[in-house]
């Protein structure tokens, strides 16, 4: 239950009230405050949450996950776990997106986009053929390796060149890692038979029918991530003032980019882990909160944790009826809705600007 | 080229014999250098094709295949079923579709100015392949009318990539085009999963491109787009070395913007007939150019750009097919695993183009 305590904590959150009246002076920073954008946030969440829970291959009354005689019982069962996978996962994304877009003050930066994403879906899957992993458990760890690893080799090929790691260098760097990621996990498929069925798994994210104890194995990872996510605020308002500001400041900036980039691998590790590869989303949630709250990563964080959630519940609804019949996996939908919303961005051009 | 012609008449006054001469001479190295360079590379090609038509997991000795192929028949209808009906089609297959993307490939580098700006990163190949995804599996159709889908759907991306980014020539067409692959890839993988059966070759097919299913049909496809666009290309592209120098340079020089988009639309369609037969093998059409480019001493080769395409599609299928495991690779892993690592490399090094912001 860790997300929705994640959600309602930033409501109580102490640093709101302080906050509020620091920004009161420059009101079009934050034109609804964080006070509005959190109650809207929690109210889209317990809504998109109840839609969750009703709508789908037929519709169910919620009050049928309490009565055990209920004939719909089991299904609401799995729906709930369905809509809490998803919680947990866009709040992670969300934050996950959050915290790249500040440490690398890049505003394209995105988890799929940067290959984190073909990261840790490529370790995975050569870890459980070469190594012998077995369980999420194993294997989890080979995510949290392979997302970190891919998004330091990114980095780094983008910022050698003139001009440094630019937004639109870093995408390029991070789609051909993606593409060549992508051959080799399906090349190690192809190679071991019987997993030639589970490439969908590793290149197509779904939230639907994940087992309960996978779930419970991933949850403890991303609470620690959110947990380091959210103390690294201050950072990550101090690395928005440029390296040289923030060293003036006092920070370690390299012991700082460490705690940030360790939250980002173990949120990115553990949702692939769990459902596969998600695009656009942690790109596009920091955008959204951004222009309701300003550049204060206090608020930016839990706003993007709650409005990841509200997005991949609802696009795992919307999912479940849009083409019937059968389902669209929910990686699919933020890939076809998020794609133009990239585009457009791109098209504004206003890309430089974190 | 009027530079070259106006230059030797105020020379004639003085010494006029070495001047001509040095002109001539700087004029022929180059020339000389691409027909050698375009000589290597057909051989190179035909090499690739015999060694695929003869080694391999089945082989023959050369008298043989040429028996088999000329219809003088020896008495081995194994042998002749493998020749003719398997490894004969899937060469010449690879050997067309590959100078389908590589010829496509160094057009766009070229015209866009950019070696990132391949019809693979920009998204043609993503769409011709989703268009030819959603015929086959929406509306069931098979043979040509899969690979008009892939052309109108090609030709059609295109148009959106161009549109949305604003005209040819700038950084932001990449970025655009990166984006709208990644969602053209999971409409792809979403037809797969709705399709009843999840055929895992015939998904990798679209996805990253593969020889395996090559047929005669397939070839007389290829035979027929190669027959109509190629003299339109080569027509075409006799222009490309002016739009190299920009679009102000090139109008200035008679070039206008109407002939290079002629050329874009030729490429467009040459890459959607290759994806149409063999899906979007993976970077194939983005390496082509590079390397034909650096053989022919840093000057645009389309014809250089093509003979490398094919060789290399055809080393990624017999390399996919026979030399890894047990498993039949598709082609377009093989060129997806060596192709990346190369965009990397030239984004490390610096040599894709203007920094972009």
């Amino acid at each position: 239950m860790s997300p929705s305590t994640a959600v309602s904590s930033e409501a109580a959150n102490p640093t709101d009230l302080p906050g509020r009246t620091a920004t009161a002076g420059r009101a079009r920073h934050a034109p609804r405050g964080t006070t509005t954008s959190a109650a809207i946030c929690i109210a889209a969440l317990v809504a998109a949450a109840l839609a969750s829970l009703c709508i789908g291959n037929r519709l169910v009354d919620p009050l049928a996950l309490f009565d055990a005689q209920s004939p719909d019982h089991a299904v609401m069962d799995a729906r709930m776990l369905r809509t809490m996978i998803g919680i947990v996962l866009g709040a992670a994304i969300g934050m996950a997106g959050a915290c790249l877009q500040g440490l690398t003050r890049n505003p394209l930066a995105d988890p799929a986009l940067l290959g984190l994403n073909a990261g840790a879906a490529f370790a995975m899957v050569a870890g459980i053929t070469y190594v012998g992993t077995t369980g999420i458990g194993g294997y989890i760890w080979f995510g949290f390796l392979g997302a970190g690893v891919a998004g330091l080799g990114v980095h780094l090929v983008a910022s050698i060149g003139r001009g440094g790691a630019t937004p639109g260098k870093l995408v390029i760097a991070g789609a051909a890692l993606t593409a060549a990621l992508t051959s080799w996990t399906t090349g190690i498929l192809l190679t071991s038979r019987d997993t030639l069925d589970q490439i969908r798994s590793w290149q197509v994210a779904s939230v639907a029918g994940k087992q309960t104890d996978a779930f419970v194995t991933v949850l403890p990872f991303i609470v620690v991530g959110v947990g380091l996510a959210l103390a690294s605020a201050r950072i990550l308002n101090a690395l928005a003032l440029g390296d040289e500001l923030a060293r003036g400041l006092g920070r370690s900036v390299a012991r700082d980019r460490a705690v940030v980039g360790l939250a980002v691998m173990l949120l990115i590790g553990a949702s692939v882990a769990l459902a596969g590869p998600v695009a656009f989303l942690g790109l596009l949630v920091p955008h959204l909160v951004r222009r309701q709250v300003g550049g204060d990563y206090a608020r930016i964080l839990p706003l993007s944790a709650g409005w990841g959630a509200v997005l991949m519940v609802t696009a795992d609804t919307v999912g479940r009826f849009v083409l019937p019949p059968g389902e669209v996996q929910v990686g699919v939908m933020t890939a076809v809705l998020g794609a133009p919303v990239f585009v457009a961005m791109i098209r504004r051009g206003k890309l430089g600007n974190l | 080229m009027t530079t070259t012609t106006d230059r030797p008449t105020t020379a004639l006054h003085a010494a006029a014999v070495p001047d001509v001469e040095r002109v001539r001479r700087a004029r022929r190295t180059p020339r000389r250098r691409h027909a050698l360079v375009v000589m290597v590379l057909a051989v190179a090609a035909l090499v690739a094709l015999l060694v695929n038509l003869l080694l391999g997991s089945y082989t023959f000795t050369a008298p043989d295949a040429v028996r088999i192929i000329v219809g003088s028949g020896i008495d081995r209808p194994t042998a002749e079923f493998i020749l003719m009906e398997q490894k004969l089609p899937r060469a010449l297959t690879a050997l067309l579709a590959g100078l389908c993307f590589g010829a496509s490939g160094a057009v766009f580098q070229t015209v866009l100015r950019n070696p990132l700006a391949s019809p693979d990163i920009v998204g043609i190949s993503t769409g011709a392949s989703a268009a030819a995804v959603v015929a086959l599996l929406v509306f069931g159709a098979r043979g040509d009318v899969v690979a008009l889908a892939a052309e109108v759907g090609a030709v059609g991306i295109a148009l959106v990539v161009r549109w949305v980014a604003g005209g040819i020539g700038s950084y932001r067409l990449v970025l655009v085009g990166v984006g709208i692959a990644s969602a053209m890839l999971s409409v792809i993988h979403y037809l797969f999963t709705r399709a009843a059966i999840w055929d895992a070759q015939l998904a990798l097919r679209w996805l990253t491109g593969s020889v395996a299913a090559a047929g005669w049909d397939e070839v007389r496809l290829l035979v027929v787009v190669l027959v109509v666009l190629l003299p339109l290309l080569w027509w075409s592209a006799s222009s490309l070395r002016i739009t190299e120098l920009g679009p102000d340079a090139a109008s200035g020089l008679g070039v206008t913007a109407r002939r290079a988009e002629l050329v874009m639309l030729v490429a467009v369609l040459l890459v959607a007939a290759g994806v149409a037969v063999v899906g979007p093998i993976a970077f194939l059409a983005f390496l082509s150019g590079p390397i034909a480019r650096a053989m022919n001493a840093g000057r645009t080769s389309v014809i250089g750009g093509a003979l490398v395409g094919a060789t290399l599609l055809l080393a990624a299928d017999y390399v996919g097919h026979y030399l890894i495991g047990d498993v039949n690779m598709p082609a377009g892993i093989i060129t997806g695993a060596v192709g990346a690592p190369f965009l990397l490399w030239l984004m490390a090094r610096g040599a894709t183009g203007r920094s972009p912001r």
